[in-house]
């Protein structure tokens, strides 16, 4: 998740250079020890200080992390989020200036099942994060992206957020927490530890069947994406968080932004890479690193030795052209290399975005994403780019009902009667899509994920060899979806009002 | 073994549709091509019946696939448009003139009026006396920047009621990077439109009836309808930085070929936050032209060639434009930083 700043080791040698000679900026007498945009030479205490201070600055400018609330930081091991686990135990320290006062954990999500690392590799990593875990003193939780198989239907249905608190709430909040003796609550009380569970051989392979069924990088990336925050999420629930910290840095967020941007995700571009996002409704994602560069971090981590591990991901050693994520980010590295402040233009754009559809407070699901969770995209006017693409296929297609040939896109199906759906029984025979074609009938209903689907996940399912992989928590509940709207449909002449779903 | 046309099953297929990857014949891609077309601007409602189109001819591919398939639809569906081609040229020897050729014997196949606005006549300048001047860097934005009120000033000249671009689909996708990479969000939230709202005096509506068709696709329609069209880069580099949109949008297009349309849905999907500060449309105090700035652009454009200080119009100088107005001479620093360094 974390691993861009690969590329700055030799950087940070070429930097230290020039800057010898020169003075601190902040400070004026130490001499610099790093250079962090051009003309802007810290001195190692200054540096520190000045990164410490972002921190706080943007979770205290935000104020949506409330006093003793319980936050669960996601961890992947990487550079940027392994650098903000250490900012939280530095700001919870009890020397600490402007102290933290929330109450951490941490959750690791292994993906090595889905990357193909081998046992003894996942071992290996998992004993080494653990032992870092393990120093910070927090609780936290080893959880293998397995577990994603065995899913609740919940996880994707979004859950009613607790009733928006007042601007004056948390200066309230604050107030009570700081009367209310507090020192003894902000260490924690007790060490809950989840260790990694011993994965069954089996589920690994169900895994990588379900992420092999995308046939192509891109989509097995947006997919894994997908999964590992649905994971993330449920743990979160169960566990009792109501805050969940993403490590998600400026150059990520940068790439991030760029790469939604080119897989469609253009109404979701804010809840994607903003300070904040609630589109699971309980659950808030939050991204405190988003004013760092990667840059920063690597000064930092390298600076004040916080370890980070390298943890291969699905698009590791493989070319710029492998997926729509790898080639975006290539060519904002590359574009960063020659224009300095690409990545800060791009970040600042994203400042100004807001999705375009209001979260309302209602948890009005049938509304929303199956995958994605948020809100579909896909009911757009007639001049638009998704019906100009619909207008494309129809009129490539035969013009016959009758002949059905390889060509006409496959039709996005459960694994039910797809044949016999689809106009015609004789393509049944059909070589490439014969598979999940007759391999069916386990049940007899016929769900049409595409409706339930944003613009962008539609396309990622398109990507896919079948669904029949997909875990059961979303077919159970596509099918659940699926016959609601059968059901409002049927009555509809009996709604009086059409835009009002009435649950 | 010949692959057969996946929308008639007769005929043998010609090519493979760059945008849905269906393997089809000249005569179903022909008809494909521009129902597509035909679909955009019903749904669109970009014209009505009785009204005068301008069509922005270059020569090139794009400007002449719309010329002719606007010439074709509007018979075919009876439009009841007054169709025109509207040219500018903007002085490049080598380049313009031999496009205008072009445009020229497209005005005989298709039977259609032409005219040409140069930027001579215009503005004084040809885009061969700029070049000498500025050299070249920057020198596209005087052109593109000259190029769009030419067109205004044509169109008014002929009396149309609205304009036609031939912007295709990759065109809006590598502006809608663009603006991303530029965090220009007023024109990252204008530049999926379809058509741009009458915006007062001395503007013409314009549209963009080859939104949604792929270069591929204009170029594939033009190959094997025989067009007869222009095909060579403009000699004066075109913009560096644009390059770097073009090749990155190319390069998505072959990792996945719906990637341009992707980018123009979110484009068209974006929305922009409340309380962000948006230019608001004025007029120009000099020529009366639409100008979120006391000066339109090309007045200040205009004004530093002049005056020989050709980067008055280059980056922001807002702050110069009172002193232009009211004819000020500006200090020698000012006037330092302003011309152009060549050596």
């Amino acid at each position: 998740m974390c691993q861009v700043d690969e590329d700055y080791q030799d950087g940070l040698e070429r930097a230290e250079v020039p800057s010898v000679s020169k003075k601190c900026v902040k400070c004026k007498e130490a001499s610099a020890a790093v250079v962090i945009r051009a003309g802007d030479t810290y001195c190692r205490g200054c540096f520190k200080e000045y990164f410490i201070h972002k921190f706080r600055a943007m979770l205290g400018k935000n104020r949506i992390i409330f006093p003793g609330e319980k936050v669960l930081l996601a961890v992947s091991g990487g550079p940027s989020s392994c650098s903000m686990l250490s900012q939280v135990q530095e700001g919870l320290s009890q020397n600490a200036h402007k102290k933290l006062r929330f109450l951490p954990g941490i959750v690791y999500i292994d993906e090595g099942g889905a990357v193909g690392q081998s046992v003894e590799e996942r071992q290996r990593t998992v004993a080494e994060l653990q032992a870092v875990f393990k120093a910070t003193g927090f609780p936290f939780h080893m959880v293998p992206l397995e577990e994603v198989l065995d899913l609740p239907s919940s996880v994707v249905v979004m859950a009613p957020s607790p009733s928006e608190p007042p601007a004056s709430a948390y200066k309230a909040a604050v107030d009570h927490f700081i009367q209310s003796d507090s020192s003894g609550c902000l260490t924690p009380q007790y060490q809950e530890q989840t260790l990694l569970p011993e994965v069954q051989e089996s589920r690994t392979q169900v895994l990588q069947q379900l992420i092999g069924s995308a046939k192509t990088l891109t989509a097995r990336q947006d997919l894994l994406n997908t999964l590992r925050q649905h994971l993330l999420v449920h743990t979160a629930r169960t566990k009792g968080y109501s805050k969940l910290m993403l490590g998600d840095n400026c150059t990520r967020l940068a790439v991030k932004l760029l790469t939604s941007l080119s897989l469609g995700r253009g109404a979701q571009l804010a809840q994607d890479t903003g300070f904040s996002d609630s589109r699971y409704g309980d659950i808030i994602l939050v991204r405190p690193m988003r004013d760092y560069s990667a840059k920063e971090i690597a000064y930092y981590n390298y600076m004040f030795n916080v370890t980070s591990v390298f943890i291969p991901s699905l698009d590791t050693k493989t070319t710029d052209k492998a997926s729509i994520q790898r080639l975006t980010e290539s060519f904002v590295t590359k574009l960063q290399a020659d224009f300095p402040s690409t990545v800060s233009t791009i970040y600042r754009t994203s400042e100004k975005l807001q999705t375009a559809c209001r979260s309302s407070c209602t948890a009005d699901h049938p509304d929303r994403c199956l995958l994605c969770m948020c809100a579909l995209d896909t009911a757009v006017e007639n001049a638009s780019a998704f019906q100009a693409t619909l207008t494309s296929e129809q009129l490539s297609q035969s013009k016959s009902l009758g002949a059905t040939r390889t060509e006409i896109p496959r039709q996005i199906r459960a694994p039910v009667e797809q044949c016999c759906s689809s106009g015609g029984g004789e393509d049944c025979g059909r070589a490439e899509t014969g598979g999940d074609c007759c391999s069916s009938a386990k049940e007899p209903e016929t769900i049409d994920l595409k409706s339930l689907l944003c613009y962008s996940c539609q396309l990622t399912i398109k990507d896919m060899a079948s669904v029949e992989h997909l875990p059961q928590y979303i077919l159970s509940e596509a099918q659940k979806r699926q016959r609601r709207y059968q059901m409002r449909e049927e009555i509809s002449e009996f709604l009086l009002d059409d835009g009002d779903e009435g649950d | 073994m010949p692959v057969l046309c996946s929308s008639c099953a007769e005929k043998r297929a010609v090519l493979k549709r760059p945008k849905t990857g269906h393997s089809l014949c000249k005569e179903c891609f022909f008809w494909a091509f521009e129902e597509e077309v035909h679909q955009t601007i019903v749904a669109a409602k970009l014209f009505k019946p009785g009204e005068t189109v301008g069509i922005a001819a270059s020569g090139g591919k794009d400007s002449t696939v719309l010329a002719h398939v606007m010439k074709v639809l509007n018979e075919r569906y009876s439009y009841g448009l007054e169709l025109m081609l509207l040219s500018v040229d903007e002085g490049i020897t080598g380049y313009r003139d031999d496009s205008l050729e072009t445009v020229k014997r497209n005005q005989q196949q298709y039977e259609l009026p032409l005219k040409i606005v140069s930027y001579e006549e215009l503005y004084g300048w040809t885009m061969d006396a700029i070049v000498k001047q500025v050299g070249l860097k920057n020198n596209c934005t005087f052109c593109g920047v000259f190029r769009r009120q030419a067109l205004d000033r044509g169109a008014i000249m002929l009396k149309v009621d609205k304009i036609c671009t031939g912007h295709n689909a990759d065109d809006v996708a590598e502006t809608v990077l663009m603006n991303v990479l530029r965090g220009d969000i007023a024109r990252l939230r204008r530049c999926t439109a379809i058509s741009t709202a009458s915006e007062g005096e001395g503007v013409v509506p314009r549209c963009k009836p080859l939104k949604y068709a792929y270069e591929k696709e204009i170029v594939l329609y033009a190959y094997f309808k025989k067009l007869d069209y222009f095909s060579t880069e403009c000699i004066y580099s075109p913009n560096a930085y644009r390059g770097y949109a073009r090749t990155f949008l190319k390069d998505l297009e072959s990792v996945r070929p719906s990637s341009i349309m992707d980018i123009i849905h979110s484009g068209e999907n974006l929305s922009v936050r409340e309380g962000v500060k948006m230019p608001v449309q004025g007029t120009c105090n000099r020529c009366g032209y639409i100008s979120s700035q006391a000066l339109c652009k090309s007045c200040v454009l205009l004004e530093g060639l002049n005056r020989g200080l050709p980067k008055l119009g280059i980056g922001k100088h807002h702050r110069l434009h009172d002193k232009i107005l009211s004819q000020q001479p500006l200090t020698e620093k000012e006037e330092r930083k302003l011309k152009s360094v060549d050596f």
